[in-house]
């Protein structure tokens, strides 16, 4: 004796993403912490030491904060201008930022003044940075020179006038205390070494350039401009690597995330794309505003995404003990007690087993649907849970009544609610019903509105896709005309598609009419 | 080996077991039902077929135990004939001929050595007209006896059997035909009638389906065509009767049927629900649902503890009185059509077809035996008449039977076609085929023909429909969807001008891809989906297509509706040779590079075999047989037979299996063939016999001649005679190890052989002693045999006063001589034996 087949539920397949480690790992931060700044966030700079304070740069401001605070634990508030670039040292004891004015600063951590005033530029220093060896200061600013600061003596260095146009970009090598590289723009990057004294490399962005970063092991160099994020190997002489275009507005910042070092770019389209190491974007951030700076923890453990709207908004990871907390929470109950009784019984050896019938548990639907109660099934897929929820399994019961040739007995005797499903448009369904309420349907406002709304969308679909069948013909004799007959064969794909809706169409509206 | 060629066609396996209802026998053991023109027993315990009764020449329309002596069975066949069996043993005891084609058997505790027949009215047989007659068997020593002693008990009765039922001691005899209750007394030899209405206010349908009488009661049910049950009872008396009814089943009700005791009615319908009545509780019921196909018959053994139900669906189940299951008899399901295309499962070498609805069966050709269903249409089967149900339609196995890819359809008849394409990925875990994927809307219109691509690396499954468009699928990355890479998606879409594509095949290394649009078939490159060349020769609408297969594979051959054979060399695109013959299927040998060709003409079909290159048949059978041919298929065989007659050499590599529009299943044979099917099926009964002593292994072995020598009629005695027992077991020595069957059969075949055989008497059953003895003791002990079984039938003859049977003293010569008989090819047989021992 076989058992109740239950009704089958069909499944689609989702659009969309595919699900990776990747976008696990990244889909794995919690909802972003957000914190009001005085103006649009302009740099963001986590610190290299643990515990991974940040810098947060905005207006006349540095704000520090620590990785789980929401209010500032230090904040530098000396500027007589727009404060910019604020970045610590490799050690994290020293803060270098410039400003508006074309003064550079430089910071302690535990101090509030000044430490040294770095003054030589004529107009506002958009980025500053320390140099590996810890002792010098480089600067970029829009005076279209660069200049390099002796910490201790607080002297210029050098000074390089290379770029043609404002440096807005600027990173220096982890590596080699005398390279750097700046962005500007004049579409270019150069790669300075100051042991030459000038510029050893230049690459033609093509679109001015908003940043540019080096990763970790410095043999690619990314920089950012326009809507392009481009990649170049700096080991074959800056050939460009790959260029990317995913971003619709222009790209502002970039970072590379130390685990795996993934790339991510912030753009003013308001997202931030992470890409896989096959330069393909992984995972997608949205913000609420246009996105100047980005910064990321140096163990992934906090994202800091800085807005024009200077709004500051931090994502911290989800961690393991998070959700297994959650679970145990839910586990905990009553009846737990319950399951668990003669769990551990471990058979003995000369134990004879006694297996139970596997009971077959079946949804409330299908158990009406075993007895014939036709009407009720359908009472129970059309329950607003049911339909709202899952409107699949509403559907899948409508298919099922039709497959017995019942669907008419069910759907009789019933008030106009049914009508207002909206995954309703199961054609067999919509015909019975017109079939059964004919009689009434003028009674009833609400349903003739939604009938007029029906025609009218059936309507529009059916002029829609005549017209795309208009378009499509003359698609075709024009490819007829021009290649050989295996395009005509390859462009019969969409077509079927098509016909099919149209046909579709057409019948419900004979069946509306 | 003998190279005896004459091919020949052969029915092959898988008749019908549920044209009759099947009996049990008295000790719940064994299920006997009617199967084509012979009587299979098998097993209730095991479910497995033990051995058949063969002897009949035609369709056996009726079996049933002989009242007299629980050991035997009476058949009845459309020859004319009723023979006596001894079922345990399989041996004829008698033939009775009657002379005209019979079409049911009743019997009665009451009328000793009366049989009742069914026979056609000679006046009209055209309306259906059937008479019920007594038949006297004569008791004759002879082993055919003609029985003339017919007298009607009554004329014009109801051409379905299960409407005649014998009442309470054989008192009374029931039967319905059309709204008309006839119920005859032997005693008053009387006929009293009742009549229903046709319909009723309600619009009921009063004709009688079937009939059932109580076993202690004076009490008749009758099944309905609308489903209702009605008891009647104080019918002996014409104008007081009463009747109750009963209403469960929502359509007719196919049979019904009494518990001995009387205490419960079983009834069955067309839901496929055992019900059962307690008899006078008024509505108190228990059901069993989903037994499988609609419910035929049901019937019960004569202790009750068992119950038997036969389904449309070609099953017996057996079913324990406590309503549970016990035993599944499947035979091979022949629904209303066979839809799919036979086909060979590549891994188990079983034949598919379509099964019960919905589902796709695996049928072994080789032991004649059901394995399992495939279920593909996965939901609830709803047994209604005239609803529209989902039916697999169409079917392909990929090269290695790795893949299934089948078609469901629903809705044929109406305007919505509703169908879905499925592909089935073979689970190695399970053994068995797992969905994969689901495509409900493959094409707009219905799916023509499908085929797999036949290359070793990647599998390619291409479609045509009807709405004027073919597509391949493949196995891969949606970019869509992004899902896994195992499931399936449309790789091309092609058409050719907007015609119809028909048929589509691929060539034997899947380089090339034949498609058929009407006239025109289009050869296209499945690599770049490129248009190759197209290939016409009109008039005629392509009818079938095929590539030859291995050195032939350059060679496209095609048929049209307009009696061409076409084909066509695709190395120079030209027209090698075309025939004008009617031909409806092309079947391509996987295995040579012959293709069989059906043709249908004037009324029978033809049959030629015919390799590609050269245009002359190879082999041809006129008037294979006389309906047309629907689906062929050629099954490899196991091990190649090495025929070098030019006629049969064709059947060498494989073997070809065709099914008529009468769902009959065919195939043709040759005698080497036969040869060895005769032995391997002696090694089967030998396999599966019920009580494997090592003695029954010897004296099965001898019964099989016996039975042989005792019908001389049997289709099956044209065969050469069986080897000895001594001869099998030096051939069996001889034989290479790996073409045997298992050691542990062997040994113990072996074991039993080197035994003195008259040992075993002692310890054995009274079964095997009473058979031993008749075999190999001395005359003085057959008397005392004979003695034995006289002082156990007369206690039958207390209970049923002068059964005609072999055991009375006048028959006790007959018994003699056939004792005689046996014993002398008893006495070869062990001198053979004692030869072989070294």
């Amino acid at each position: 004796m076989a058992s109740f087949k239950p009704t089958k539920v069909q499944f689609l397949p989702k659009l969309g993403e595919k699900v990776t480690e990747e976008t696990l790992y990244w889909k794995n931060y919690k909802s972003p912490v957000q914190i009001k700044e005085f103006g649009a966030i302009t740099k963001i700079d986590f610190s290299p030491l643990p515990p991974h304070n940040y810098a947060v740069t905005a207006s006349t401001r540095i704000h520090i904060y620590g990785p789980h605070s929401q209010e500032p634990i230090r904040s530098f508030t000396r500027f007589r201008d727009t404060a910019y670039g604020g970045r610590f040292r490799g050690d994290g004891k020293l803060l270098v930022a410039g400003s508006e004015e074309g003064l550079i600063r430089l910071f302690d951590i535990s101090g509030r003044v000044a430490l040294r005033q770095f003054k030589g530029h004529s107009k506002a220093v958009h980025m500053t940075s320390f140099l590996s060896d810890g002792f010098r200061v480089v600067s970029g600013s829009d005076d279209l020179s660069c200049r390099v600061w002796d910490v201790p003596s607080a002297v210029e260095l050098s000074s390089l006038t290379q770029h043609t146009d404002y440096i807005r970009a600027l990173a220096p090598s982890k590596l080699n205390p005398d390279l750097f590289v700046t962005g500007s723009y004049d579409h270019t990057v150069k790669v300075f070494d100051m042991r030459s004294g000038s510029s050893v490399m230049t690459m033609q962005h093509g679109h001015p350039v908003e940043c540019v970063l080096l990763y970790p092991s410095e043999v690619l160099l990314v920089s950012t401009g326009g809507r392009y994020v481009k990649v170049w190997d700096l080991l074959k002489g800056g050939q460009e690597l790959v260029s990317l275009k995913n971003h619709h507005k222009t790209v502002t910042c970039a970072c590379v995330s130390s685990v795996g070092n993934k790339l991510l770019t912030g753009s003013l389209d308001r997202h931030v794309k992470v890409y896989n190491s096959s330069y393909k974007v992984a995972h997608n951030f949205d913000c609420d505003a246009s996105i100047l700076s980005m910064a990321i923890a140096p163990d992934d453990e906090a994202l800091a995404v800085g807005m024009t709207n200077g709004v500051l908004s931090v994502r911290h990871r989800r961690h393991q003990k998070d959700k297994e907390t959650l679970t145990s929470r839910r586990r905990r109950g009553p009846s737990y007690q319950v399951f668990v009784k003669g769990k551990n019984f471990a058979p003995r050896q000369d134990d004879f087993l006694v297996s139970k019938p596997v009971k077959q548990y079946l949804r409330k639907y299908d158990k009406q649907l075993k007895s014939f109660e036709v009407s009720k099934a359908l009472d129970t897929a059309l329950q607003t849970w049911t339909r709202t929820s899952k409107p699949d399994v509403t559907v899948a019961v409508i298919i099922e009544l039709n497959r017995r040739g019942t669907l008419k007995n069910a759907l009789a005797g019933r008030n106009e609610e049914i009508l207002l499903f909206k995954g309703f448009l199961h054609v067999k369904c919509v015909c019975v019903c017109v079939d059964l309420y004919q009689q009434v349907f003028h009674e009833s406002p609400v349903v003739e509105r939604l009938l007029q709304r029906l025609m009218e969308v059936l309507g529009r679909e059916a002029e829609l896709q005549q017209e795309l069948l208009q378009v499509l013909g003359i698609l075709d004799t024009l490819f007829t005309s021009l290649t050989p007959r295996k395009e005509v064969a390859a462009l019969a794909a969409p077509p079927v598609a098509f016909v099919m809706l149209i046909d579709g169409v057409m019948k419900a509206k004979k069946i509306i009419i | 080996m003998v190279e005896q060629s004459e091919v020949r066609v052969v029915r092959c396996g898988g008749s019908k077991i549920n044209l009759r209802p099947p009996i049990i026998s008295t000790d719940s053991r064994f299920v006997l039902c009617a199967s084509g023109d012979s009587v299979k027993v098998y097993s209730t315990r095991t479910e497995e077929w033990l051995h058949s009764l063969q002897g009949h020449t035609n369709q056996v329309t009726g079996i049933t135990l002989n009242p007299a002596n629980h050991l035997q069975v009476y058949s009845c066949s459309a020859d004319g004939t009723v023979k006596l069996w001894d079922f345990i043993d399989g041996i004829l005891i008698k033939t009775f001929i009657i002379g005209y084609p019979l079409f049911a058997i009743y019997v009665s505790e009451k009328h000793d050595g009366i049989v009742f027949l069914h026979i056609a009215m000679d006046t009209d047989s055209k309306n259906e007209c059937f008479q019920l007659v007594a038949v006297h068997l004569p008791k004759s020593a002879e082993q055919e006896v003609e029985a003339k002693e017919l007298s009607a008990v009554s004329s014009r009765i109801s051409p379905n059997p299960s409407c005649t039922a014998f009442g309470r001691e054989g008192q009374y005899i029931a039967f319905a035909r059309h709204l008309q209750l006839n119920v005859y007394f032997f005693r008053k030899q009387k006929t009293y009638s009742f009549s229903l209405k046709a319909t009723d206010k309600k619009g009921a349908k009063n004709a009688f389906t079937c009939i059932a009488c109580h076993p202690a009661d004076d009490c008749i049910a009758t099944g309905h065509e609308d489903g209702k049950i009605r008891l009647w009872r104080n019918f002996i008396h014409t104008k007081e009767y009463t009747y109750s009814t009963q209403h469960w089943h929502h359509n007719a009700v196919n049979t019904v049927c009494f518990t001995p005791e009387g205490t419960n009615l079983l009834s069955g319908g067309i839901e496929s629900v055992l019900v059962q009545w307690q008899y006078g509780a008024g509505n108190r019921k228990e059901f069993l649902p989903r037994l499988g196909g609609s419910i035929l018959h049901v019937s019960t053994s004569s202790d009750g503890q068992l119950f038997c139900t036969s389904h449309s669906d070609n099953k017996i189940t057996v079913i324990e009185s406590s309503f549970k299951v016990c035993g599944v008899i499947q035979g091979l399901v022949k629904g209303d059509a066979v839809l799919t295309d036979l086909m060979i499962d590549p891994r188990s070498k079983a034949l598919v077809l379509n099964g019960k609805p919905g589902h796709l069966q695996f049928y072994s050709l080789l032991r004649d035996k059901h394995l399992y269903n495939l279920d593909i249409v996965q939901q609830e089967y709803i047994y209604e008449a005239g609803l529209d149900q989902f039916e697999v339609v169409k079917a392909a196995f990929d090269i290695k039977g790795y893949w299934l890819a089948t078609v469901e359809e629903r809705g044929q008849k109406s305007s919505d076609l509703e169908f879905s394409l499925k592909l089935w990925a073979y689970d190695e875990r399970t053994q068995s085929f797992v969905l994969n994927t689901t495509i409900t809307a493959a094409h707009t219109d219905r799916i023509m023909s499908m085929c797999f691509s036949s290359s070793e690396e990647t599998t390619m499954l291409v479609t045509t429909a009807e709405d004027g468009q073919f597509k391949a699928w493949c196995q891969g990355a949606d970019a869509d969807t992004q899902q896994d890479q195992n499931f399936w998606s449309c790789d091309f879409v092609g058409s050719y001008h907007n015609l119809k594509p028909t048929n589509c095949s691929f060539s034997a290394d899947s380089s090339l891809l034949a498609v058929s649009f009407q006239e025109v078939i289009t050869i296209w490159s499945p690599d770049t989906w490129e248009l190759l060349t197209t290939l016409c020769q009109p008039p005629g609408v392509v009818r079938d297509l095929c590539f030859g297969q291995l050195s032939c594979s350059k060679y496209l051959i095609a048929t049209t509706t307009r009696n061409l054979l076409c084909c066509w060399n695709l190395l120079t695109c030209a027209l090698e040779w075309s025939t004008s013959v009617e031909v409806s299927k092309l079947q391509p040998d996987p295995l040579s590079e012959n293709v069989a060709a059906f043709s249908y003409q004037s009324k029978h079909t033809d049959l030629f075999v015919f390799k590609p290159n050269e245009p002359r048949p190879l082999f041809t059978h006129k008037n294979v047989c006389s309906e047309k041919m629907h689906r062929a298929v050629f099954v490899p065989r196991e091990e190649p037979l090495n025929n070098c007659d030019e006629s049969s050499q064709w059947l060498n590599r494989s073997q070809l299996y065709f099914l008529t529009q009468n769902m009959d299943l065919l195939t043709f044979s040759t005698a080497t063939e036969e040869d060895r099917m005769l032995s391997s099926s002696k090694r089967l009964v030998i396999d599966d016999s019920v009580a494997v002593t090592p003695f029954y292994l010897l004296l099965g072995k001898h019964r099989q001649q016996q039975q042989k020598l005792n019908t001389p009629s049997h289709p099956a005695a044209d065969k050469p005679q069986q080897p000895q027992g001594s001869v099998t077991i030096t051939e069996l020595l001889h034989t290479p190890a790996h073409v045997l069957p298992a050691a542990s059969v062997l040994c113990s075949m072996f074991v039993s052989s080197l035994l003195i055989s008259n040992t075993g008497v002692r310890q054995d059953p009274l079964r095997e002693m009473e058979s031993s003895e008749q075999e190999m003791n001395s005359e003085k002990e057959e008397e005392h045999s004979e003695e034995e079984m006289e002082a156990c039938d007369s206690q039958q003859e207390l209970r049923a006063q002068g059964s005609v049977d072999e055991v009375t003293p006048k028959l006790s010569k007959a018994q003699e001589r056939e004792l005689k008989r046996v014993r002398k090819t008893d006495f070869s047989w062990m001198a053979g034996l004692i030869d072989s021992k070294p």
